[in-house]
Parts: structure tokens; C-alpha cells; sequence
């Protein structure tokens, strides 16, 4: 069996981690229906099973004691180094001990439709493979499953050769291994020793329909890992962009599409629920949903790196998943585009570093906010703009979701941010619908019937004179976050990128001046909203500053000096949580958040448009369609 | 056999199925357009989807009308609880056996282990159809209940 090894290029002295150290000590693998979360020291601390709704399995990220969790790492490992295999989402983990090294590789194995049709393979299945590549090393193996977010432990059968199967609800698992096991009443053990050139195998699989498959180990799993490799290889040498800052744009598309629901073509926010905003504080969400005012910075990474088959299912998701609400909007929605759960707490999990409550569910989806409407109208306007078609079915959807804003862009709203403390009349919640409507216009002038055209016009112009008026406020010199107010909000640099206003007005500017005085973290970084210190940074807004510096608010080196800061935030996988602590540059809340990915993707787009010399905003012109990349995308 | 009540009510019954369907998906009440469902098998064209599928479920419902006929003629007798009760037992084959096999007879169809590749194809059905909302298995048993108490009722009634 051939080695799979992918030497890494970096000395093996990074020191090995406390356990669940931090947030940043996860890698994330998938297969596009759900992730599991892989721990510095080779622990499997969250996977949810078959979907990423799904309750959790191994959730030890949430509690040591009481989520179940998979470990397989050498017992004096004295260093490690990870990385993926270069253009994949297969993680290896390499530990040095005294003794010799050893490597990890994880992966949820992959592989072309046509090839599934070939070939039998189990419904859900995690491959782990550990070999030595030096010298020899003591293996520990600890799988402790807890199902139901570690409510209940899990009846272990040995069945010898088979393996270990385990029934929990209407589905079972089954763990396969070339190791010796010894099994507890609820957990499996095993530690071996390892030489130079020798391989172990563990296959952990799901499947709710009997009979399960239990595939061979050895080369059928090592042709699974090259196969995975392959695949991922072959579609991330599917994007377009060349421009700047090319590794980390890759990896950000690649956790992108971990985020992605394969069989509907939703993207969900983070794979995971409840990691805290500010350690120790109560700030927990459960963000494995879809949330529509993601839809528009969305459309713009995916298009503007080629993946048209991605943007285009995600647009079937948002104009017909959403059918049962039309023309009105939820928040947020599941996988197949059903209501939210009612958010409930898990109240037997501690938290992560005792951040509770671990909560499932989200409240948000009961919420008003007025932005989504111009999220996905604009998503669809740039769809269209590169070439895409919308049938009649949603044409109508948009038309209706337009004379939904025609009627309601003047109501308080939640915003953006979601805060549970009541409604409120949002400056970006305007600037959305003020989007909606302008792009409907533009989708006229693209050649669309348009009948409403006359009161879209006249709303387009209403909201345009109340956020001038309203949302100005003359003696901060600056817009403001609601109507009338006196705070500010990161979501005011958006105004260039979404059209309303040019970044290098002297109102922008002033008003840029004014946001990094109020809402500046430290560190380089911003908050979104405010400075009082309940959470961390908010990752996504500092790409909207290079965003805003890219399209002509600052120049070019201004926007690749902050982008080359931002980069260093990132952990060493190239991943991205939601927020960042300022003063020690830790990651914060859920883990790896598809948000801040689109914005990495996003802002190098601008960086690299504006570099070229490329018009402004090229993603909503219509000389767009003529982009070359999309087109070649396309073909 | 009564062939005449079995064209002429058997076309009826499907006219009120399928008029049942489209109203709950138009009132909100599931995603489901049974016209587009079939009619994607056959062409990615979205109008055209629904106008083959339209009459393949005409066709559809008159050849399950027609095992209605056997079954009452079997009987020897047709009402309409009769006709209520086998929609409501092809409802229930329809929801937990048809919906979940429709992936593997539906050509432009994803399945629910479908992933990474992007889709292009129409989501899965699931269990009982709940994919395409809540709802969903309430329209269709409602339907075909209509759909078979139409039959029962009227299948023996000469014009």
C-alpha cells in the first residue's frame, strides 16, 4: 500500500495544545451533508449525524465530561503541526514524539455521483488513518460516543470480526478497525504500538437503512482517501481566480462548501451550535440554519470564483425552498427550508469553558428583518447579471417579494444583528430595501416586464431621501445605525458595496472616520455595533472595511495592508470563527462561520478587481455577463 | 366492469386530486407541485415540466382508477367510505413507500446521500414527502381521500 503522507513543510515544534484550548484548535471535515470538528490532539470533539441539524454524537466541545468525543493520538507527543492536503478538506494532523512521527489523516471520504452509483459505500462515514513515518510511536484510541448532545450513552456490541455496532434511535453506527479494541460498558479503548511504514485504519459509518454496508479496510479505504483527495483537488481547480491572496481564497471557497447541504444547495452558517461570543458569557447561538442575509455577499464569492453550479442551486434553495412563506421571508431556515426550531437549552451541557447555555434551535427565526428582501433580490440581480436565467416561478417570487418591501420598508425591524431587545428602525435594514428596489429597476432595464416599475421607482427614491435625511446625522458627521440615532454600525460601510453611495464621498468618509473611532476593538479589528465588550470582533465586518477601502475609500495598499493583518487571524487550517477576541486574536463564536469565509473571498475579489483596474463593482453591471471567468465557469 | 364510470369518474377524481394539490401548494400549504415533480423527468424546462407532468398525472390517476374499478367490482358493490379508505391506504403507499423511492425512478432527482457535487436536480422528497413541508403529507392523504370517495360515490352512477 502506497504511503499517503503529504510532508508538511513546517518544523514540528508547535507545542501540543491543552485539551479544547481554544476554538481555533479545530480543523473541520465534511462531505457536504455534515462536518465533524478535529481537535489539535486528534480529537473528534462534534460531530452531528446524518445532517448538520442533526442532535450530536461526539459534542465534548460543548462539555469534556459529559459529550462523547473519538481521540486517536500518540501518548508523548511532543509537538504537532497540521495542515490539509494542499486543495482538499482532508486534514492531517502530524505529531512528533520522542520516539518517531506520526500522522493523522481525517477525512469524510468523498467521490463523484457517477462513481456512488458504482460502488457501495456507506451512507455517512468518517475515515481515520494513522501511520508512522518515522521511527515508533505508543497509540491511544478513546472513542466515547454519547448520543443526543451526550444526553444518553450508547450500547456497544462487539461482534467480532464485523466490528463494533452501536443502535441509537432508528439508525446505527459502526466502528471498523485493523487495532486491537477493548471495549467498556459505553466507551472503546485501544492502544497499540506503531512502527515505521505501519498503517491502522479506523472507519466509523451511519445509516438509518439495514442492512448497513461494512466495506473492507486497507486498500479499499486508502483508495477512499486518494479518491477524496482527487475530487476535492479536481474541484477546487475548478475556480477562476487568479488574483491575490490565492491560498487563502481557495480554502475559504473549500469551507464554504463544507457549509453546503448537497441535496437542496443550502448554506448553512456553521456547522456547530453554541460556541460563545465572549468566553465564559451567554452570547451562544446555534447557527447550523440558512440565513438569507448572507444571499448576496454569497452569490458575489461564489460567482466571482466560478462555481456556477453551487450559485445556482443555492438560488433554486432561496426562491423555491422558501415557497412556503412567500412574499414573506423568514430569518432563517433549515436545510430544506422549513421553520426553525424553537430555541431550547441543553441545560446537562456545561459549554464550552463553561460559556452557557448550549442552546438548539434560534429564537431569530420569529424576527423582522427587513434587509433579507434585498439580500436575495440582489443575489438574484447578480445572477442574472453573469448570465443566469430565472424562470416564470421566480420571476414571480421576487416581483412579490418586491411588493412586499413596497408595502412594509417604512416598519421597525431587528436588523441585521438580530438583538432581542425589541425593534427599531434599522439605517442598513434601508439600504437593503432600497437595494431591492433598485435592482428590480436594473432587472427592467435587463429586458424584465415590469408593471410595477412606477411605485418601485417611487419607494427607491423615498427611502433614498430618509436615509440622507434621517440617517445623517450632522453634528457626529456621520450615518448613523438607526434613524435619528447617535451610534454607528459596521453595516454603514456596505453603503458603496451594495451601490447607494460612492466610499469616497465626503459623507462616507466622514462617516468611516467617525465608525473606526466608535467601534474600533483594537488590534486592527471592529465591532459591529458597539464597544461594550460582550463579544468579540466581528470578523466579517473588518472585510467589509477592505471592501470599503478596495472600492475606493482608501487605497489599494490600505486595502491589502488590512487584508494582510486580518490574515493573521486566521488559524493555521486558514479557518475563520464568526468573531475574534482583539486582545489575544482568538477565535470566538461558531466554527468555521461561512460568513466571514464569503467575506475573505469577497473582499480579495474587490482587492483584486481594483488592482486590474476593473470598473467598479464589475459584479453588478451588466457587462458582467461577459466576465471571463464566469463564462468559462459556465462552459 | 363499468368502463364508462371508470372514464368518466375516474378523470374527474383526478381532476379534484390534482385541483386539491395545486390549491394547497398556491394557499401555502406545501411546496409540492405534482405537475413539476413528474414533468422534470422529462425536460429541465420549468413550463413544460409542468404540462407533461399535468398529463402524466391525468394519466396517472386514470390508471389507478382502474384498480379502484377492480377492487369495487371484486366487492361487488362501491360507496363512498369505500372509496375513502383505499385513497386514504394509496395516500399512506403513496407518502412512506412511493416518496422516498422517487430518487432512485427519478432521473433528475437528488438523494438524500447526494454531496459534494452541486445538485442541478430537485430535492428529495423524504420521508412521507416532509422535505417539502410539514404539511405536506396532509394535502396528499386529503387528496386522494377526495380522489377515492369521488370514485366510490359515483362509480356505479350511469348518466
Amino acid at each position: 500500500m502506497a504511503s499517503l503522507i503529504y510532508a508538511p513543510d513546517d518544523p514540528l515544534n508547535a507545542p501540543m495544545p491543552a485539551k479544547c484550548a481554544k476554538i481555533q484548535d479545530y480543523g473541520i471535515i465534511g462531505d457536504c451533508r455534515s462536518a465533524a470538528l478535529v481537535s489539535r490532539e486528534g480529537s473528534i470533539d462534534w460531530l452531528c449525524w446524518p445532517k448538520f441539524d442533526s442532535p450530536a454524537i461526539f459534542c465534548a466541545i460543548l462539555d469534556r465530561g459529559c459529550g462523547g468525543y473519538w481521540r486517536i493520538a500518540p501518548t508523548n507527543a511532543e509537538g504537532v503541526i497540521r495542515k490539509y492536503v494542499p486543495d482538499t478538506n482532508v486534514l492531517q494532523t502530524t505529531f512528533r514524539c520522542g520516539s518517531g512521527t506520526v500522522i493523522l489523516t481525517d477525512l469524510m471520504p468523498v467521490s463523484s455521483e457517477e462513481f456512488k452509483r458504482t460502488t457501495r459505500l456507506p451512507d455517512h462515514e468518517i475515515v481515520r488513518q494513522i501511520e508512522c513515518s518515522n521511527g515508533e510511536a505508543e497509540i491511544e484510541m478513546e472513542f466515547v460516543p454519547r448520543a443526543f448532545y451526550g444526553l444518553e450513552s450508547v450500547a456497544i456490541r462487539d461482534l467480532g470480526k464485523l466490528g463494533i455496532r452501536m443502535k441509537v434511535g432508528k439508525g446505527v453506527y459502526w466502528l471498523r478497525t485493523n487495532a486491537t479494541l477493548n471495549l467498556n460498558e459505553a466507551s472503546v479503548h485501544s492502544h497499540f504500538h506503531i512502527r515505521a511504514g505501519e498503517v491502522f485504519q479506523f472507519s466509523f459509518s451511519y445509516t438509518e437503512e439495514a442492512p448497513a454496508l461494512l466495506n473492507p479496510l486497507g486498500d479499499f479505504v486508502h483508495d477512499g482517501i486518494e479518491r477524496s483527495i482527487a475530487f476535492w483537488r479536481e474541484w477546487t481547480s475548478r475556480a477562476t481566480y487568479e488574483g491575490p491572496y490565492r491560498e487563502a481564497v481557495v480554502r475559504s471557497v473549500l469551507a464554504l462548501k463544507l457549509l453546503t447541504f448537497a441535496p437542496s444547495g443550502a448554506i448553512i452558517a456553521a456547522p456547530t451550535t453554541s460556541l460563545p461570543e465572549l468566553i465564559g458569557g451567554s452570547l451562544n447561538w446555534d447557527y447550523r440554519y440558512c440565513w438569507l442575509r448572507d444571499a448576496s455577499l454569497t452569490i458575489r464569492a461564489l460567482l466571482g470564483l466560478g462555481y456556477w453550479d453551487e450559485a445556482s442551486d443555492f438560488m433554486e434553495w432561496m426562491l423555491h425552498t422558501t415557497w412556503l412563506t412567500q412574499p414573506e421571508l423568514q430569518t432563517l431556515y433549515t436545510l430544506y427550508g422549513r421553520r426553525a426550531l424553537a430555541e431550547r437549552e441543553l441545560k446537562h451541557l456545561s459549554g464550552f469553558k463553561n460559556s452557557s447555555p448550549v442552546r438548539i434551535g434560534n429564537l431569530a427565526r420569529d424576527q423582522l428583518q427587513l434587509d433579507i428582501y434585498g439580500e436575495v433580490i440582489d443575489a438574484a440581480a447578480q445572477y442574472v447579471f453573469h448570465g443566469g436565467t430565472l424562470d416564470a416561478g421566480m420571476q414571480k417570487a421576487l416581483l412579490g417579494f418586491g411588493k412586499y418591501v413596497v408595502k412594509n420598508w417604512s416598519l421597525p425591524d431587528e436588523g441585521i444583528w438580530e438583538p432581542r431587545s425589541g425593534r427599531s428602525k434599522h439605517t442598513h435594514s434601508r439600504l437593503l430595501c432600497w437595494t431591492a428596489m433598485d435592482r428590480l429597476l436594473n432587472l427592467r432595464d435587463h429586458g424584465w416586464n415590469l408593471s410595477e416599475a412606477a411605485s418601485f421607482s417611487d419607494t427607491r427614491k423615498q427611502i433614498q431621501e430618509e436615509i440622507h435625511s434621517l440617517a445623517w446625522n450632522s453634528s457626529l458627521q456621520s450615518y448613523t445605525s438607526v434613524l435619528g440615532g447617535d451610534q454607528l454600525d459596521a453595516c454603514l460601510l456596505l453603503f458603496a458595496w451594495y451601490g447607494f453611495e460612492k466610499s469616497d464621498s465626503p459623507r462616507m468618509q466622514s462617516t468611516y472616520a467617525r465608525l473606526r473611532d466608535q467601534l474600533d476593538a483594537g488590534n486592527g479589528l471592529l465591532y459591529r455595533y458597539r464597544k461594550d465588550h460582550s463579544e468579540g470582533a466581528f470578523a466579517l465586518c473588518s472585510f467589509w472595511e477592505v471592501e470599503f477601502l478596495a472600492l475606493g475609500g482608501g487605497t489599494q495598499q490600505a486595502a491589502e495592508s488590512l487584508f494582510d493583518h486580518l490574515l493573521s487571524f486566521q488559524n493555521d487550517l486558514g479557518l475563520y470563527a464568526e468573531e475574534i477576541d482583539p486582545v489575544n486574536g482568538n477565535a470566538l463564536g461558531n466554527f468555521p462561520q461561512a460568513f466571514t469565509h464569503v467575506g475573505v473571498i469577497s473582499a480579495a475579489l474587490s482587492i483584486a478587481d481594483r488592482a486590474k483596474g476593473a470598473e467598479t463593482l464589475p459584479h453588478r453591471q451588466e457587462k458582467a455577463s461577459s466576465h471571463s471567468a464566469v463564462q468559462g465557469a459556465k462552459a | 366492469m363499468n368502463w364508462q364510470g371508470w372514464l368518466l369518474w375516474g378523470f374527474v377524481a383526478t381532476l379534484a386530486l390534482t385541483t386539491m394539490l395545486s390549491g394547497s401548494q398556491a394557499l401555502g400549504f406545501t411546496r409540492i407541485n405534482i405537475p413539476y415533480f413528474l414533468g422534470t423527468a422529462f425536460t429541465p424546462d420549468r413550463r413544460r415540466a409542468k404540462l407533461y407532468g399535468f398529463f402524466l398525472h391525468m394519466a396517472n390517476g386514470w390508471l389507478f382508477a382502474v384498480v379502484y374499478a377492480f377492487i369495487f367490482e371484486s366487492w361487488g358493490h362501491a360507496n363512498w367510505w369505500l372509496g375513502g379508505l383505499l385513497g386514504a391506504a394509496q395516500a399512506a403507499f403513496v407518502l412512506i413507500v412511493g416518496m422516498p423511492l422517487m430518487p432512485s425512478f427519478h432521473p433528475h432527482m437528488a438523494t438524500e446521500q447526494h454531496g459534494p457535487t452541486a445538485s442541478r436536480d430537485l430535492e428529495p422528497p423524504g420521508f412521507m414527502a416532509l422535505n417539502y413541508g410539514v404539511q405536506t403529507p396532509v394535502s396528499i392523504f386529503i387528496a386522494h381521500i377526495l380522489f377515492g370517495i369521488i370514485l366510490g360515490a359515483f362509480y356505479h352512477v350511469h348518466l
